[in-house]
């Protein structure tokens, strides 16, 4: 009796001890769950098992990827992080310098990622020159978008410069409309100052003052007139905006009770579900200014034990820059896809015009992470600047006051 | 042995619960004090770096906002909840018939969560929505209250809907000690033609003075860790103008990965409550040893 349970033990000890080989496996973190989403997840999870994988889904949802996050660190902490996290932007290098990420450079160089991203999209993906992570698609997050109704009814044309605009937003004001569509929650105030400032600032100032954190960029002249044009735009939200949620935005601008909306490019998502046509209905465009901010979500590969696993690592990070991957889901989405040989041949005249910015700025080096959706700055520094614009925006401070308290929280974030 | 056990039984059984707390509240709070003196951000790290987490904390026009509507908020709660109960309690008191039915609308909003009514109130008070909405259909054009998108007045609305929610709750409190005061004396005074409401102040409100400070403590500590009413009400918003220290302290830990300056703020509320708690306490055990 006592040998019997002894051989089954050893048994049961070695089945542990060896693992079988089983195929790829990928533990994917992420914090896509509402519709459009979840549809756009569920692609590349399929895709994964039609290539002999094996997928344990981990979806954490709620307060835009905080929930996640936490749950992120209990893992690592306990050690036993996921295969890939939804992670974007420098968290992706702060996670590195934990030490927790993998190299994922051999897939990498064997799929040619370098020769097919944007180089500063690329950077994004790299921690200390080697790959640690897979870009899945391009926003734009500095896109004004109109009700073309409403223009028309007031004869107004698609703003390129900023008097435009402060011209335009005058005579629909005149004319009863709101002209900005604008929900005041902190992230929202965010990405308006983020296009206001890359407008007024030009690219090259933008890059100083919200990627270098260059102290006299942020106390200048200019970014005193970013404010100002911060109180304008005050001015043109209607009363009832604090707390309202982006979606809510967009659908004014849908039924004409506002003229415009500073938003990235989901909002597009919002107008195509309602069945509204690019061109006809709403028309999109850049906000004044030269630029373009992007907003990247990419999958960070984190360092994990077993054959398997590593297996599943790169199978699936192969699957997320390939291109069917790259069109199926941003087609979902209502962003770009971030490599740039995908045929846009499915895609709207927004995202046409995206493409062809994007390709245009790279080129210039006015291709620029936002700030607004942590593509440019670590939490802590983004989050003290994000405080500063939504105090502003919603009191009556001054512009020179806001710069000054700018200049203040920027260092005393660090 | 079974002296023994009688002496010793208590402790066996007071013991796993009292392990418990000493690692997991006496335990974390040092570990929260010796993170609070690091430079953690995303995960916590152990070298100290002394007060920096502390200089930044206070160098913050954030944390001002949010101590600042500590004090707005927490006075007028406890204030407000604390008058508007007594003045309930006193009114059911008077032997009225449909007592049973008044006493259980008034305890119902406790039985809310603060989400739920955090969330109803956002409604009420919405201007586009709620009441300024219906007054002005009525008529009354220049009609304003605008109090939640008005980030001067936001943390007033919060102080409405926290005194809706819990001035129910002090009622009861108070109603069970005015039914603890001795009918004899009452008696005695109507006989000695005392009026009403100087039974009331004379007799009645100094002999409840255990209720009071109950009702304090209750409310003190409800204020103090506040947050789920102001995240479902306004969200800390309009900006930041109702940021309160425990929504400053999630931010920083869970959006911002800033787990230093998170734990520097939660060791300043625990500040904050022992103020509060330790006077409580040293009265309390003076009162035994007298």
């Amino acid at each position: 009796m006592k040998r019997t349970a002894f051989a089954a033990a050893s048994a049961v000890a070695l089945a542990c001890a060896a693992p079988v080989w089983a195929g790829p496996q990928a533990e994917v973190l992420h914090w896509w769950t509402s519709g459009g989403e979840a549809k756009s997840a569920a692609v590349l999870q399929q895709e994964f098992a039609d290539n002999g994988g094996t997928w344990t889904d981990m979806p954490v949802a709620g307060g835009g990827g905080d929930a996640a996050m936490t749950a992120l660190r209990a893992r690592v902490l306990s050690g036993n992080a996921p295969t890939a996290v939804q992670l974007k932007g420098p968290a992706i290098q702060e996670w590195y310098e934990e030490g927790v990420l993998a190299d994922i450079s051999a897939v990498a160089e064997a799929e040619g990622w370098a020769d097919v991203l944007p180089g500063s999209i690329a950077e994004h993906m790299k921690c200390e020159g080697k790959w640690c992570a897979a870009p899945v698609n391009v926003h734009r997050v500095d896109w004004i978008w109109a009700n073309a109704a409403v223009l028309e009814a007031s004869g107004i044309e698609m703003p390129t410069t900023w008097e435009e605009f402060n011209a335009a937003a005058d005579k629909l004001l005149a004319a009863g409309v709101t002209p900005l569509a604008h929900g005041g929650q902190a992230w929202q105030d965010a990405t308006v100052f983020e296009a206001v400032a890359l407008g007024i600032l030009g690219p090259e100032d933008f890059r100083k003052a919200f990627v270098d954190l260059d102290m006299e960029t942020l106390k200048s002249g200019k970014m005193v007139a970013v404010f100002d044009q911060m109180r304008k735009m005050r001015g043109y939200v209607d009363a009832n905006f604090p707390g309202r949620d982006w979606n809510l935005a967009t659908a004014m601008v849908m039924n004409g009770e506002a003229a415009f909306q500073i938003m990235g490019d989901w909002a597009k998502g919002e107008f195509l579900a309602a069945g509204k046509e690019p061109g006809k209905d709403f028309l999109c465009a850049s906000v004044p200014g030269d630029g373009f901010l992007y907003n990247v979500d990419s999958f960070a590969m984190f360092e994990v034990d077993g054959e398997d696993k590593q297996a599943g690592q790169d199978l699936l990070a192969k699957l997320i820059v390939g291109p069917k991957f790259q069109e199926v889901f941003n087609l979902n989405k209502g962003s770009i896809p971030a490599r740039v040989d995908v045929k846009l041949d499915a895609f709207d005249s927004c995202a046409h015009l995206s493409a062809k910015d994007m390709g245009e700025s790279a080129e210039n080096g006015s291709l620029l992470p936002s700030y607004a959706h942590g593509m440019a700055l670590r939490g802590a520094q983004a989050g003290a600047i994000t405080d500063v614009v939504t105090a502003h925006f919603n009191s009556d401070m001054s512009s020179d006051e806001a710069v000054q308290m700018l200049a203040d929280a920027v260092a005393n974030s660090m | 042995m079974s002296q023994w056990l009688e002496r010793h039984i208590p402790k066996m059984v007071l013991a796993p619960s009292f392990a418990a707390v000493l690692v997991f509240v006496y335990g974390f709070i040092i570990w929260t004090a010796w993170v609070s003196l690091t430079r953690s951000r995303l995960l916590p790290k152990y070298e100290i770096e002394g007060l920096i987490q502390y200089e930044r904390l206070f160098n913050a026009p954030r944390w001002d906002t949010a101590m600042s509507n500590l004090f707005v908020f927490g006075t007028l709660f406890i204030l407000i909840s604390m008058v508007l109960g007594l003045m309930l309690a006193i009114l059911l008191d008077q032997k009225i018939r449909t007592e049973g039915v008044l006493r259980t609308i008034y305890l119902y909003p406790m039985a809310l969560s603060l989400i739920v009514t955090g969330t109803a109130w956002k409604w009420i008070m919405n201007p586009g929505l709620g009441i300024e909405a219906m007054v002005r259909g009525w008529g009354f054009e220049s009609f304003t209250f605008d109090w939640v998108i008005n980030p001067d007045k936001a943390i007033y609305a919060v102080v409405i809907a926290g005194v809706w929610q819990a001035s129910g709750f002090v009622m009861a409190l108070f109603l069970a000690g005015l039914r603890g005061v001795d009918g004899e004396i009452i008696k005695a005074a109507q006989v000695d033609g005392i009026p009403a409401w100087r039974i009331y102040t004379a007799i009645i409100i100094p002999s409840m003075a255990p209720i009071f400070l109950s009702a304090f403590i209750v409310l003190a500590h409800l204020a103090i860790k506040s947050f789920d009413l102001v995240i479902a009400l306004t969200g800390g918003g309009p900006g930041y103008a109702t940021d309160l220290p425990a929504t400053y302290m999630y931010t920083m830990a869970f959006s911002r990965g800033d787990i230093g300056q998170a734990a520097s703020s939660a060791m300043v509320m625990m500040a904050v409550v022992f103020a509060i708690i330790v006077p409580y306490l040293y009265s309390e055990l003076r009162a035994k040893h007298d």
